[in-house]
């Protein structure tokens, strides 16, 4: 059980005894992969810069990271290679930005996606998370900016949260510094596999589609058995997608299996 | 649409069969229910307690900065302000960097290569082109940046930036473009090629490649020095001296100002004819207004932005300094290469108000625009022969103050017709070269990058000769 006792920790000599290096761009010879996704202007780029020590332009407007930026760190003698993808409000759609944030998540396999979440949008900001949790099995939420939720009057049980998402969830102000310890540690647990995901799926029950769904995702099964989550696969196929047929149809989907 | 229900992949070929069955709601129903159970988990963990104070006063700000009768006025007083501060506050640094680099430092350098004896033309083009081309670009550049970067930022940190795309927005939907292209405009004000690159954002390929088109409309920062300039020596000298500031700053303003005009007007004219298409929907966070951290902010800005484009001017400029230094130095028959080419255009270019000087700056400044006011300067001088200022002919050199580069300008036949038509044609010419190749990257076509290279210049000589024309008219009544 994590504990999020944040004064207490700060306190206790322990804390900082797994210190975090920053590589800042050296990202030689990694040994995981960390995938940074979330909504526009939820402070992405805050936790990517406190966690690597570069100092990428962070901006108050939606849509200022547009390519990836990436870093470098060690933590608990770990060498972690993180990934700033562009902000998305979805990964459903067709423009760029939410392809190249989609296609990293699926394709480039990351050991660990953190979604990072502006808490006093916390409803909004789930729906990218969901869909995040749809194409990958191992993710952090970073529920970040909880300072402005605080002076919001807005509460967030994190706990309950992290018991219904199956994924870590970590109250951050990484403007502040605050919590970046511990979400650290969780990207650590998750990525070592100590700390195994249950992440929550949508259900299946998407009214008047679920015999066609059914139908792809058995083919799909049949075809590539150790795929994770076939079922998204089919909904993109129903959909039309065009970077997943092709991925289906060369055979380049199968490498997704673990 | 391509529907092949025959594909000769058994999966591919069932989810297009199915794909017709479920029909068009699908994507919808699907998007609700992600919505639904965001909704059901938000509920279960989130409680909101007491009033929401900030909130209001988030909002208030909101109704100011974003009302239909004080929106605009805010925009253009915050804009001019800006430039104002910087106009003024980059007058001094400006000339104690020049003072050091181009006074002290240029003639040890010169006196060092006499005294061991380096060849004439290495040293020419060693110092006089190069170094030089990279003194003048650090003097003029270097102070307006560090000033404009940092009050730029802090303004996109607070969270005005989103404000603005709000206010431009219905402008740019109505002339069938995306409103996101207010944001990727505003990025344009720094660097056009960063502009290029945010316009990732736009999802509809009609409405990205017109913001990819139209952004050279938004002055970048390259330009910013030689319109500043510009305006000083010719519009800040009609009024009396005390008001000179604000009319110059008023001039940059209007520039900046045509420019967002002449990028809607292209950008209806290539959504009703190239490019046709309805404006798509798309919804617009306005981020709550944060406090902007002024320490980190300064810092970023400095690194990330005036030494990232400081560097890349650097690089520019040397060459193109080597380039200034060879077409003034070599002679055919005793002409040189660049007097040549002047003669050539000239008759064509006073007919629009320009001159031969500045269409030879701008062929050579085509790799970076930081460079025109030097080139214009030293190819001046070269030109009407004017002796006692700079370090003689062929060499880039930096006239102290603004008097001087008056006179020398005045002396070059430059009237107030010239400086208007270089701040237009300063707007209206061809991207820099990183912006063009910027441009072919996102498009990965020839065409629209070509569309894109030649459609400002076209402007830029049609508005120059319409104004040349009128200016006749009115100066013979």
């Amino acid at each position: 059980m994590n504990s999020f006792n944040n004064e207490n920790c700060a306190n206790c000599p322990a804390h900082n005894l797994n210190n975090l290096v920053k590589l800042g761009i050296d990202m030689s010879n990694f040994d995981f992969v960390v995938a940074l996704a979330g909504n526009p202007n939820t402070g992405k780029s805050t936790v990517f810069n406190s966690l690597t020590g570069l100092r990428q332009h962070t901006g108050n407007w939606p849509g200022k990271t547009v390519g990836r930026a990436e870093g470098g760190f060690i933590y608990s003698n770990k060498r972690f290679k993180i990934v700033d993808l562009p902000g998305t409000y979805s990964l459903l759609s067709t423009s760029t930005d939410e392809e190249i944030a989609r296609d990293f998540i699926l394709f480039g396999q990351p050991d660990v996606t953190v979604i990072v979440i502006d808490a006093t949008r916390l409803e909004r900001n789930l729906n990218l998370a969901l869909q995040v949790l749809e194409i990958t099995d191992r993710a952090v939420l970073c529920l970040n900016l909880i300072d402005e939720a605080k002076r919001h009057k807005i509460k967030i049980d994190d706990r309950n949260l992290s018991k219904v998402l199956g994924i870590p969830v970590i109250p951050t102000a990484a403007r502040q510094g605050v919590g970046i310890q511990e979400l650290l540690k969780s990207i650590y647990d998750v990525a070592s596999g100590s700390y195994i995901c249950k992440p929550y799926r949508i259900s299946s029950d998407i009214k008047g589609v679920n015999k066609a769904v059914e139908e792809i995702n058995r083919m799909l099964k049949q075809k590539f058995p150790n795929l994770p989550n076939t079922r998204w696969i089919a909904l993109r196929l129903l959909e039309g997608d065009q970077r997943i047929i092709d991925a289906v149809h060369s055979g380049e989907i199968a490498e997704l299996a673990h | 649409m391509k529907i092949d229900t025959k594909h000769d992949d058994p999966i591919i070929a069932t989810a297009n069969k199915l794909r017709w069955e479920v029909g068009d709601y699908f994507h919808d129903s699907l998007i609700e229910s992600i919505y639904k159970e965001a909704e059901v988990i938000s509920a279960k963990v989130v409680t909101t307690a007491g009033k929401k104070s900030q909130f209001d006063f988030d909002k208030f700000i909101d109704r100011v900065v974003t009302s239909k009768w004080t929106g605009f006025p805010i925009m253009f007083l915050l804009l001019a302000a800006v430039f104002w501060i910087t106009i003024i506050a980059a007058n001094y640094p400006s000339g104690l960097i020049a003072s050091v680099l181009v006074d002290t430092i240029h003639p040890l350098l010169k006196n060092l290569a006499t005294s061991i004896n380096i060849p004439w033309y290495i040293n020419g083009v060693l110092i006089d082109g190069a170094y030089l081309a990279m003194a003048w670009v650090i003097s003029v550049m270097l102070p307006p940046m560090a000033i404009f970067f940092p009050i730029f930022t802090l303004l996109e940190d607070f969270g005005y930036l989103p404000r603005v795309a709000f206010n431009m927005d219905n402008i740019y939907r109505r002339v069938g473009a995306h409103g996101k292209q207010a944001l990727t405009m505003t990025m344009g004000f720094g660097c056009n090629a960063a502009g290029v690159i945010a316009a990732r954002i736009i999802d509809s390929p009609r409405e990205r490649l017109i913001a990819i088109i139209t952004n050279n409309f938004s002055l970048c920062n390259g330009r910013w020095p030689t319109q500043i300039l510009i305006a000083t020596i010719f519009i800040g000298n009609l009024v009396p001296p005390i008001y000179g500031g604000i009319a110059s700053a008023a001039a940059v303003v209007s520039v900046a100002l045509l420019g967002i005009f002449f990028s809607l007007v292209v950008s209806w004219s290539l959504s009703k004819t190239v490019l046709k298409g309805e404006a798509s929907a798309f919804s617009l966070e306005l981020p709550p207004y944060r406090p902007p951290r002024i320490l980190q902010t300064l810092y970023t800005s400095l690194i990330d932005r005036t030494l990232f484009v400081l560097w890349r001017a650097i690089i520019f400029a040397i060459p193109a300094g080597i380039v200034i230094w060879l077409v003034a130095n070599v002679n055919i028959q005793g002409i040189s290469l660049a007097e040549y080419f002047i003669r050539f255009v000239d008759p064509f270019a006073l007919f629009i108000g320009l001159n031969g000087v500045i269409i030879l700056a701008y062929v050579i400044a085509i790799p970076a625009n930081e460079i025109v006011i030097p080139t214009v300067l030293m190819l001046t001088v070269l030109v009407t022969g004017v002796s006692g200022v700079g370090s003689g002919s062929g060499v880039m050199f930096e006239l102290n103050n603004i008097e001087d580069v008056s006179m020398l300008l005045k002396a070059g036949g430059w009237t107030t017709l010239t400086g208007i038509n270089l701040m237009l044609f300063s707007l209206l010419h061809n991207p820099c070269s990183t912006t063009i190749f910027t441009i072919y990257k996102e498009t990965k076509s020839w065409k629209w990058t070509l569309l894109a290279t030649l459609l400002p210049i076209m402007m830029g000589i049609t508005i120059c000769f319409l104004v040349a024309q009128l200016w006749r008219i009115f100066a013979s009544v």
